[in-house]
């Protein structure tokens, strides 16, 4: 048995029994907060039909494979496995793009083995930041400096890295 | 930036396509994707419904404002010139809250309303840099859609990366700050960027 097993049906039944502690209607709100996230689900859908069919297409063509033969190399001197090179170079400019491919990544590579976890973890703990930068700059209708994009930059590559070696000592 | 994003790799698929001879395969995946984005949705709308109903049982019994209280010293720290009970400091608060519970649809709007809050404050663009770098960072205590994805591709234990989920976006959130905090130096915001 893990301990991160646990982790998610214990924090269900917390959330569910605080919310009866503090006299919230827990049944209207559920309800309401899923149906908001059902509707997000299908707004989401139409841009991913359009994203798995490039990445489909891009995956099939073997161009991905190509890209990760290029870095691979490199790649490889950081422990970092060259299948997820792909998602590495989407990650950044597309939440969505990023799930369509890890979703193609994850039918050829079991969810279960290094290459699977290592692209889940990247997946998990890493964001847009190209999108992220875009849309506060663009909020404070000033153009984002070259310094936030390294610091930026700084903290996806710590990311990319510490996904493949937190992968590789926490799971033998 | 989606749509050239999209055409790029349509362009690699065509040259790829051209070297491996690999048309059939391309034409196969250009027809058939469009079934997997739908099922796609469909397993992440089971699993966006079951947290975005908890998280907004979260937020009315005030779990997400606990979360916030705790954060405060921690903003103190991390931006300058904020005293952890103004305004700035409550936006940055709910926005960062948002991040952790993983509630996507308050992410957006509260950093919005946060960096317009630390605009109007001292050492704005050195701030700004450091709620950038921290939800950038992406640190969640649920990893909500990639454990969906990893249960919808047959793991024995979807949730079992979530420590290293959790150390790697911490480091990477660290790595982050730490940077910003060097190129924007201690001095105040007045020079050009």
């Amino acid at each position: 048995m893990k301990l991160t097993d646990m982790v998610v049906p214990l924090v269900i039944g917390c959330i569910l029994l605080w919310g009866l502690v503090r006299k919230v209607n827990i049944t209207e709100e559920f309800t309401a907060g899923a149906a908001q996230g059902l509707r997000d689900a299908a707004e989401l859908v139409p841009i991913l039909v359009l994203l798995m069919t490039a990445v489909g297409m891009f995956t099939a063509s073997g161009a991905a494979d190509i890209i990760s033969s290029i870095f691979g190399n490199a790649a490889q001197k950081l422990g970092f496995p060259q299948e997820c090179l792909p998602l590495v170079l989407i990650r950044p400019v597309s939440g969505s793009g990023a799930l369509a491919a890890a979703d193609r990544l994850l039918t050829t590579i079991s969810p279960d083995s290094f290459e699977g976890r290592v692209a889940s973890v990247l997946m998990a703990s890493t964001e847009t930041t190209f999108y992220t930068i875009a849309v506060y700059s663009g909020a404070l209708r000033k153009k984002a400096g070259s310094r936030i994009f390294i610091a930026a930059a700084a903290a996806d590559i710590t990311g990319f890295v510490l996904s493949a070696l937190t992968v590789r000592l926490m799971f033998r | 930036m989606l749509g050239v994003l999209i055409v790029i790799m349509l362009v690699a698929a065509y040259l790829a396509g051209g070297m491996n001879s690999s048309w059939k395969d391309i034409s196969a995946a250009a027809v058939g994707s469009c079934t997997d984005a739908v099922e796609l949705g469909i397993f992440l709308a089971g699993s966006m419904a079951l947290w975005g109903g908890l998280m907004r049982i979260a937020e009315r019994s005030g779990i997400a404002s606990a979360i916030g209280r705790l954060l405060s010293p921690l903003i103190r720290r991390i931006f300058k010139g904020l005293n952890g009970s103004d305004e700035a400091s409550k936006a940055v608060s709910l926005n960062l809250t948002a991040n952790l519970l993983g509630l996507g649809n308050a992410a957006t709007p509260t950093g919005i309303k946060a960096v317009r809050m630390l605009d109007k404050h001292r050492y704005a663009k050195r701030n700004t840099a450091m709620l950038t770098v921290l939800n950038t960072a992406s640190i969640q205590l649920i990893p909500v859609s990639i454990g969906a994805l990893r249960a919808a591709h047959g793991s024995t234990s979807p949730f079992e990366i979530m420590p290293a989920v959790l150390v790697t976006s911490l480091a990477s959130a660290a790595v982050g700050c730490i940077f910003a905090g060097v190129l924007y130096g201690g001095g105040d915001d007045d020079e050009a960027d």
